[in-house]
Formats: structure tokens, C-alpha cells, sequence
């Protein structure tokens, strides 16, 4: 079609909507926001007649890439070491693309402005797409790939794994509570505004670069839906702060979300794309570098600022927080520190850290190896069974966290551990922005205002508690993460496929069991805990046991 | 090499391509032929393209999420909730695993968690099947009215047989723009499984796709036929006796509770009884005799997606509730309430309708032929569901 035909189509397509005489549709959702019913334009423009062949063609590149990867060999070049990584994120990522599909409806009846529906709808089965084209590149990794292991158990995998739980935050946040946190700000404002940019093109140039094109192709295609839904989110937002009244929800919300987005988001994919990568030049940017322009630069300066003439309350300080975070207080490095301690309890793999590496990252940030160096050459040391325990069980300096009950990423940068008694339980959080989610956020009121409709944080978020008093090869077993031999680990910390350099569950079985930091800090007298939470904010970093403790 | 004379090539900073040999197959060690998704049982003996992008996308406490929902609604329940249907898939009486301190995942070893899992899209919808379908039709309506227009076929159309399209053809589309909104999509949040959510998605399109295919047809005889009011439509849907029957029903459609009702009412008796009467039983019928080969092609393409897709997946998700090996029973009952209740709503608005069938210079088949054949479709879908055919039918 035309510019001008798609124009005028789509000014017919407004005559569709119409206003029930009868009966009102179902009212399944709330939410605390009010929302003035105003003439608004579908900010999408899109009409099905264009937009399905649109995505057919963008389908035939996809396949036709597939093709050519696997007729190419693609996987002669792909790094280990970056594809193992895949098997977290793939697991993950078509849980929050199929939840925001099903969030649409959410802001049905709850926005009600029919020309932002037909928008939604879109959105709807554009994340149809995304989810099943990404359980698709799955599916190829599985089939082409040298390790099928945890690509092949995916699903049942992150349902049953600590990581894949703080994935679902990623997905369970825009489908539940009320509505307009949920469906509008967590998930278009924030996820997708700010953190889709890291997540579909940050990553996918990391791919490339280790020799893996196939993910670059499909989520480029992912992403180039998605200003779509951004300009279904903006639409969205203006409308709420046309009323002054959502002006506090809107503040607690962003802030809310943010902080969430930076916790999960940044823990994962600067992971990924800081120790997944073999390629060190020195001119490539870091997670922090990318982090600065896509997210700081693009999202906050150009995106949110502007909004401040509107009315919106900018967590200025959360976003300068979460830098603080990722540059002075080496989030991510912690992070994949965690992720390697605990690489037992994973489904994949987890290449050492070499020279070539410590070189970048002491070059990226400075003072690096004087922090983690140590540690990695212990991982390294410790990777290959030779009598020794995993290195979670040896002594290397590291202590093992207490989870953060809201975010549940464990509560790595020791000194701002803060902990509260909620609901009755004793919890610890990574930030002071973690207890306020759970304490005051999450809550039906807020600063005195009644908020009958926000959600609530509910599930087992310590998976440890689970597993508390177990020997750690029934946790591995119950959890499925064994090859078919019965015995071998899915996942390794090193990329050996040799079945003799391997770690099996006979092991596993000569280590000490699992103890649930959150039930043991419940079980602390008064005295105990309080002297347990003095020490734990002396730690650090690194994991590192008080200096003078 | 002997090229030392040559002057210092400028190297860009790029990612060196390594043979790295990561290939499927290069060695041989545990799991390296486990090439299949092992967590899921397939209805078939084989695992298809369809079930290994869809099936258990969307967890389950009963099944392998053994930390259980994260975020829930202000009355703490997360997730996809059972009883936001009254139906009943074997299993669900049975309380969740209750997990905590040393219990272990609990995983439910006996697949699936419950009967819901065993659902398959027999149309095996998904993003590449649904682009590719939709595309086709998107297409091939527009050759037919782009050929239409080439031979100017419009102008064989009688002036009450322009009102008729105007008016009523083009009121439909409100009926299918309102439904795959507040009706389909709508229920894509609500059931329990991926395989459900995604059938449903894709048949939220088609009626939104169609509705939007009779807009653009009605815009572009706008264009093409002196005195063709394009609005005629709306005032046809606001204010046509003839049509209040089919908004009032469209509207209370939209506003049930239960997603299955939701979906039964609509694709097993409002689209066999009332949207199939309108599509097959009148405008095939009718537009033939008064010239006009056109607006079969556009509302023949709903007719297939409901009849060949939607009615399909329908009929399946059904069929294995009203054969549950514990709630077939307690799910017979019920449909068979839905389906007393909508039919006699269904026939209501039906009847309604009946104006339209004199309005044409060159006059369909008799209303009550009509009504009769869709009657005897819809108690063939119903019997074959294992239903009783709903005494109301004889209304
Ligand atoms: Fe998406
Ligand atoms: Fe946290």
C-alpha cells in the first residue's frame, strides 16, 4: 500500500470502534489510576492489510538466515562460551514475550480509549511472534549446537531454577496487580523503552561477534516491532498525566520499575555480555559504555527528561543510583561472580576467565583484578573435579549470599544489604530500593492514600528454602539437570566435553547440603541477627569475608 | 608469504571469526544426541515444529514451577488461575503442591499437571503459520477487489443492492472488530495454558483482520461507486432495529466472566448460528443473484477462517473437556447450560435480522431455509462435542 492509502485506510479503520449500548465488556482488572476519556489517536497507525505481509517478509529473512547458518556451518565459528549463556536467556526471554502479549487486555477497560485498543492488539500478536520465533532459534541452537544439554530441558529448566525466577519477574510484573503498573509503566515505560535497547540490540552485536549471526537476525526482527509498542506506552502515559491525581502512582511506578528493571536486566545481560564474550578488543564497548549511551543518554536523557514538563516525577537519583551501581560498585561483576559460584545449581556451562580477559577488564574498569582477579583464577584453578569440591565449597574468600527477598538476585553488594521484618518473616534485600518495593510499594496503601488494586509480591522468592537440609546431588537430580547418562552435570564450570574432565552427581554427593540463608536468619535470636546483618555490610567486595573479620 | 615490501595494511578493529568447531556432532559425551525438548510429551508420536515452540511457555505450579508465582493481584493470586473457568480438566481439583522449607520442587512426575496441558491447536498456529495464512488473505482479498474495480464490476450493482453493502455488509464489521477486541483478545490472559492463549490470540486477528478487511472494502467502494455513503454503516449499527438484536448479543458476549464461556458462546453458537446465517445463508446467497461477485471473495475469507481455523481449534479444546476422564460429566452440564442460554439469545437476534433478507431486488433463499440449514450445522458441531442438541434450537 501507499503512504497516502495506508494513511487514509487507516483514518476508515477508526470508524470500527464503537460504544456499547447494552451491555459493558467484562471488567477483569483494576487499577488505582483514573483516566479521563478523551479523543485520542491510535498512535500504531498500522493496518492489518500492510502490517501481516510486513511481517511475513520480515519472517522470510529471518528463515532464510537460518537457513543460510546452518547450510554455512555457523557453528564451526560460534564460541562456547557465549552459546551457553543462551541456554539461561533463551529459557527465559519467551515467558516475558508471551506475557506482555497477554498483559494487553489489561489496559482494555482500564484505559478507555478504543482507538489505543486496536494498538494493543497489535502488540498482542506481535508478542506472539516474538515468543515463538525465539522458542524457534532455540530450537536450532538445539539441533546444530555441539551441547544440546539445557537447550533441550529449557522450559522445564527456568521453572525450577533461582535464575529463571528472577527472569519471571520479567513477565509475571506486566501481566499481574494493577493494571496500569503492570501492563502500561513496568512493562512499556520501562522494560521495553529502556531495556529492550540493551536486550535486542546491545546483545545480539555481542552474538555477532562470537560468531553467532542467527541471533542478531531474529532479534533485530524482534526489535524493530517494538517502537511500535513504545509509541503504545507513550500514548498511555500521557494520557495518565493528564490527570493530576496518577501523578504519585506514576512517581511510585517508575521508581518501582526502574529499580526492578535495573536489578534483573542488568544482572543478566551484563553478565552475558561482559564474561559470555570471547572478543577483547580494547575499542569495544563495555556493558557500562552501552549501558551509558543506550540507556542513560538515549533513554533517560532524551525520553524520560522531556517528560518532566508533563508533570512526571523522574527517579533521578535511582537512575544515577544504578550507574553508581554498575561503575563504582561493579553490580555486574558481582553478578557473574555469583553466577560461577554457584554454577552447580545452572543448566550450562560457564567458561574461566583467562589473561586475554583480566587485561580487558582491567582495561574497561580499572581496578578490576585487584577485586576479582584472585577469584577467577581460583574458578579456574577449581574447574576440572581432581579430588577438590565445587568451588563454592572450597576455600577461596567467598561468602554465599543472602537472596534479596523483592528482586531475588542475592544481595552482592554487601554494603547495601539492609534488612526487615515483613510480613512477619525476616528478610534481607540488596538496596534499601528492594525493601521499599516490598514494604511500602507493593501495598494497598500508599504515603496514605488507599491502593486497593496494587499487587503483591507472593511466591517461595528464596529458592534455597526449598532445598534447605538437601544433599546437593538430590537438588540437582529433583531439578533435572542431568545428561542422559543418569549421572553428568548439565551444567560445567568449563567447557570440556571430554566425559572424563566432567562433574557428575557422585561428586555432588560428597558435599556438604544446602542450608537456606533466609530460614537460618529466622532462626537467629535478636542478637544473632543483628550482629549477622553488622558483619554482612562489612563484606566485600568480590564476596570477601570482612577485612578484619 | 613474501609480501614484506608491502606497505603496512590498515587493520580495521573487527571481531575475528575462529574455528571453533562447535558443531552438532563433533564429539561424542552425555546428552550429545538429546536433541529434542525432553520436558514435554507430544500428542503425536513425533514432537511438531508447532508443539516445540509453544507447549509449557507459560508455567504451571502443578507442573515444573516450583517456586511458584512471583507477582500476584491485590488478592495475592498470580499467574493463570483455574478456576477463571467453571470447566474442569482432570487434575484441577487437586490442591497445588504445597512447597516450603526442604520439600524439594515437588515437580509433578505423572504429565501433564493437569488435563488442560493436553490441549494442541490442530491449526498448530504460530508466528510463521499465522503471518503466512493472514498474509495469503490479506493479499488475495485485495487482487479480487483491485480486479473488480480493473473490470468494473461494480457497476452491475442495482442501487437497493449498493444500500444492502452499505448498510449492512458493512455493519458486520463491527460485530467482528468488537469481538476480537473485548471478546478473543481479551481472553488471551486468561486461560491456563500457552497452547489455549495462543489459539485464541490468532483468532482474536482473524476477526480483527476481518473486520478491517469489510472497512477497507467499504472505503474503497466509497471511492468507486457514485452515492455509496460510507458511513451508512454506522448508523445502520446505532440505530437499525434490524440489527439491535446482534449488538445487544455482541455486546452481552463480550461482557461474560468466563473465558470458556466466552469462547463456546461465541465460535460454538453465536458465529454457526448468527454470524454464519449472515455470511453463508444471506450475502453468498443474495449477492450472486443482484450482480455482485465481489463481496463473496471478502466475506468468504471470514467464513473460511471461522470455519476451517477457529471453529476447529474451538471444537478441539472442547471436545477433549466434554471426554475428561473425570470432569466430562460436570463439563457436559454446563456446556449444556451455555448452550441453552446462547442459543435461545442467538436465535433472538437471528430472527431479528430477518428484515435483511427482503431487501434485495433479486431475494436470497427463504430466511427460514436459511435458519434451518445453519440450525442443523450447529447441532451437528454440538452432537459431535457430545452435547444434546439444546431444546431451544426449535425456537
Ligand atoms: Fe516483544
Ligand atoms: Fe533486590
Amino acid at each position: 500500500m501507499s503512504r497516502q492509502s495506508v494513511a487514509k485506510a487507516h483514518q476508515k479503520i477508526q470508524e470500527l470502534s464503537w460504544e456499547p449500548a447494552y451491555h459493558e465488556p467484562v471488567s477483569h482488572y483494576g487499577t488505582d489510576y483514573t483516566f479521563q476519556k478523551a479523543q485520542k489517536k491510535d498512535p500504531l497507525k498500522q493496518v492489518l492489510r500492510s502490517y501481516f505481509p510486513m511481517q511475513e517478509e520480515k519472517d522470510h529473512r529471518v528463515y532464510g538466515a537460518s537457513d543460510g547458518a546452518i547450510r554455512g556451518n555457523m557453528f564451526r565459528q560460534v564460541q562456547e562460551r557465549w552459546l551457553e549463556w543462551q541456554k539461561l536467556f533463551l529459557s527465559i526471554i519467551p515467558l516475558p514475550e508471551i506475557s506482555a502479549a497477554r498483559a494487553m487486555p489489561l489496559l482494555f477497560r482500564t484505559v478507555p480509549n478504543p482507538e489505543l485498543h486496536n494498538g494493543q492488539a497489535i502488540q498482542m500478536i506481535d508478542e506472539v511472534r516474538h515468543s515463538t520465533i525465539q522458542q524457534n532459534l532455540k530450537r536450532l541452537y538445539m539441533n546444530n549446537y555441539i551441547d544440546p544439554a539445557g537447550f533441550n530441558s529449557s522450559l522445564r529448566n527456568f521453572q525450577s531454577d533461582y535464575c529463571g525466577t528472577i527472569g519471571r519477574q520479567f513477565a509475571e510484573g506486566f501481566i499481574t496487580g494493577d493494571a496500569i503498573t503492570a501492563a502500561s509503566i513496568y512493562l512499556t515505560i520501562v522494560a521495553e523503552t529502556a531495556f529492550t535497547n540493551t536486550l535486542f540490540v546491545a546483545m545480539p552485536a555481542e552474538a555477532a561477534a562470537n560468531g553467532d549471526y542467527l541471533l542478531p537476525t531474529v532479534f533485530h526482527s524482534v526489535q524493530s516491532d517494538e517502537s511500535r509498542h513504545i509509541s503504545n506506552g507513550y500514548a498511555t502515559l500521557l494520557m495518565a498525566l493528564a490527570d493530576e491525581g496518577n501523578h504519585q502512582l506514576l512517581a511510585r511506578d517508575l521508581r518501582y520499575a526502574w529499580w526492578n528493571n535495573h536489578r534483573v536486566v542488568d544482572a543478566a545481560i551484563g553478565t552475558f555480555i561482559e564474561y559470555g564474550t570471547k572478543d577483547r578488543r580494547k575499542d569495544r564497548e563495555s556493558y557500562a559504555e552501552m549501558w551509558r549511551r543506550w540507556i542513560y543518554d538515549d533513554y533517560y536523557r532524551s525520553y524520560l527528561v522531556p517528560l518532566e514538563k508533563y508533570g512526571l516525577e523522574i527517579p533521578h537519583d535511582l537512575i544515577e543510583e544504578s550507574w553508581n551501581q554498575i561503575w563504582n560498585k561493579g553490580y555486574v561483576h558481582e553478578v557473574a561472580q555469583f553466577f560461577a559460584t554457584g554454577w552447580l545449581a545452572n543448566y550450562w556451562r560457564i567458561d574461566p576467565m583467562t589473561d586475554k580477559d583480566f587485561e580487558w577488564f582491567e582495561y574497561k574498569y580499572p581496578g578490576w583484578y585487584d577485586k576479582y582477579g584472585a577469584w577467577w583464577e581460583n574458578y579456574n584453578r577449581l574447574s576440572m573435579p581432581n579430588g577438590h569440591k565445587p568451588i563454592v565449597f572450597e576455600d577461596v574468600d567467598y561468602e554465599y549470599p543472602h537472596r534479596c527477598w523483592t528482586c531475588m538476585v542475592p544481595c552482592l553488594v554487601r554494603e547495601d544489604m539492609v534488612m526487615a521484618k515483613v510480613d512477619g518473616q525476616w528478610r534481607t534485600y540488596c538496596h534499601d530500593m528492594c525493601r521499599w518495593t516490598d514494604e511500602v510499594a507493593f501495598r494497598p496503601t500508599y504515603q496514605g492514600r488507599q491502593t486497593p488494586n496494587m499487587g503483591k509480591l507472593i511466591g517461595h522468592r528464596e529458592w534455597e528454602t526449598l532445598y534447605h537440609g538437601w544433599n546437593w546431588a538430590d537438588v540437582v537430580s529433583d531439578m533435572g539437570f542431568v545428561r542422559d547418562d543418569g549421572k553428568t552435570m548439565v551444567a560445567q564450570p568449563h567447557l570440556d566435553l571430554n566425559p572424563d574432565k566432567m562433574w557428575t552427581l557422585d561428586h555432588l554427593r560428597k558435599c556438604p547440603p544446602l542450608a537456606s540463608p533466609n530460614v537460618l536468619l529466622n532462626e537467629m535470636s535478636d542478637d544473632e541477627r543483628t550482629a549477622f546483618a553488622a558483619r554482612y555490610v562489612r563484606g566485600g567486595p568480590a564476596g570477601r569475608a570482612p577485612a578484619d573479620a | 608469504m613474501t609480501t614484506t615490501q608491502d606497505a603496512p595494511k590498515f587493520e580495521r578493529s573487527v571481531p575475528k571469526p575462529v574455528f571453533t568447531d562447535a558443531e552438532a556432532g563433533a564429539r561424542e559425551f552425555p546428552d550429545s544426541n538429546s536433541r529434542r525438548y525432553n520436558y514435554y510429551t507430544p500428542q503425536k508420536r513425533k514432537q511438531s515444529h508447532y508443539e516445540d515452540v509453544t507447549v509449557d511457555v507459560q508455567p504451571d505450579p502443578r507442573h515444573y514451577l516450583t517456586q511458584g508465582w512471583l507477582y500476584g493481584f491485590a488478592d495475592g493470586r498470580g499467574g493463570y488461575p483455574l478456576d477463571w473457568t467453571v470447566l474442569k480438566a482432570w487434575g484441577s481439583d487437586q490442591p497445588s503442591p504445597e512447597r516450603g522449607p526442604g520439600s524439594g520442587g515437588m515437580i509433578v512426575k505423572d504429565w501433564p499437571a493437569t488435563g488442560w496441558h493436553e490441549f494442541r491447536d490442530p491449526n498448530e498456529e504460530w508466528e510463521l503459520t499465522l503471518y503466512r495464512y493472514n498474509s495469503n488473505v490479506v493479499r488475495q482479498v485485495t487482487q479480487n477487489v483491485e480486479a473488480a474495480k480493473a473490470s468494473k464490476a461494480f457497476e452491475q450493482w442495482n442501487a437497493n443492492w449498493v444500500r444492502f453493502v452499505e448498510q449492512h455488509i458493512g455493519a458486520w464489521m463491527h460485530v467482528d472488530h468488537g469481538l476480537g477486541l473485548y471478546l478473543y483478545a481479551n481472553a488471551n490472559r486468561r486461560a491456563p495454558t500457552n497452547m489455549h492463549n495462543n489459539a485464541i490470540s490468532v483468532n482474536s486477528m482473524h476477526r480483527i483482520r476481518a473486520a478491517q478487511d469489510l472497512a477497507l472494502y467499504n472505503l474503497t467502494l466509497s471511492e468507486e461507486i457514485e452515492g455509496f455513503d460510507g458511513s451508512a454503516h454506522l448508523e445502520t449499527w446505532n440505530n437499525d432495529p434490524a440489527w439491535q438484536g446482534v449488538r445487544d448479543l455482541a455486546e452481552q458476549l463480550t461482557a461474560i466472566d468466563d473465558w470458556c464461556e466466552a469462547i463456546f458462546a461465541a465460535n460454538i453458537v453465536f458465529e454457526p448460528l448468527v454470524g454464519e446465517l449472515f455470511r453463508s445463508q444471506l450475502v453468498q446467497q443474495a449477492a450472486p443473484r443482484n450482480g455482485d461477485f465481489v463481496t463473496p471473495t471478502v466475506i468468504g475469507a471470514a467464513e473460511y477462517d471461522f470455519a476451517e481455523r477457529d471453529l476447529r481449534y474451538t471444537t478441539a479444546m472442547f471436545e477433549l473437556l466434554t471426554n475428561d476422564r473425570e470432569f466430562a460429566g460436570h463439563n457436559k452440564a454446563i456446556m449444556s447450560d451455555w448452550a441453552s442460554t446462547w442459543t435461545a439469545k442467538s436465535l433472538a437476534a437471528a430472527r431479528a435480522l430477518q428484515p435483511l433478507w427482503s431487501q434485495p431486488d433479486a431475494k436470497p433463499p427463504r430466511f427460514e431455509d436459511g435458519l434451518d440449514r445453519v440450525k442443523s450445522r450447529f447441532s451437528g458441531i454440538v452432537v459431535s462435542l457430545g452435547l444434546e442438541e439444546p431444546k431451544e434450537l426449535a425456537q
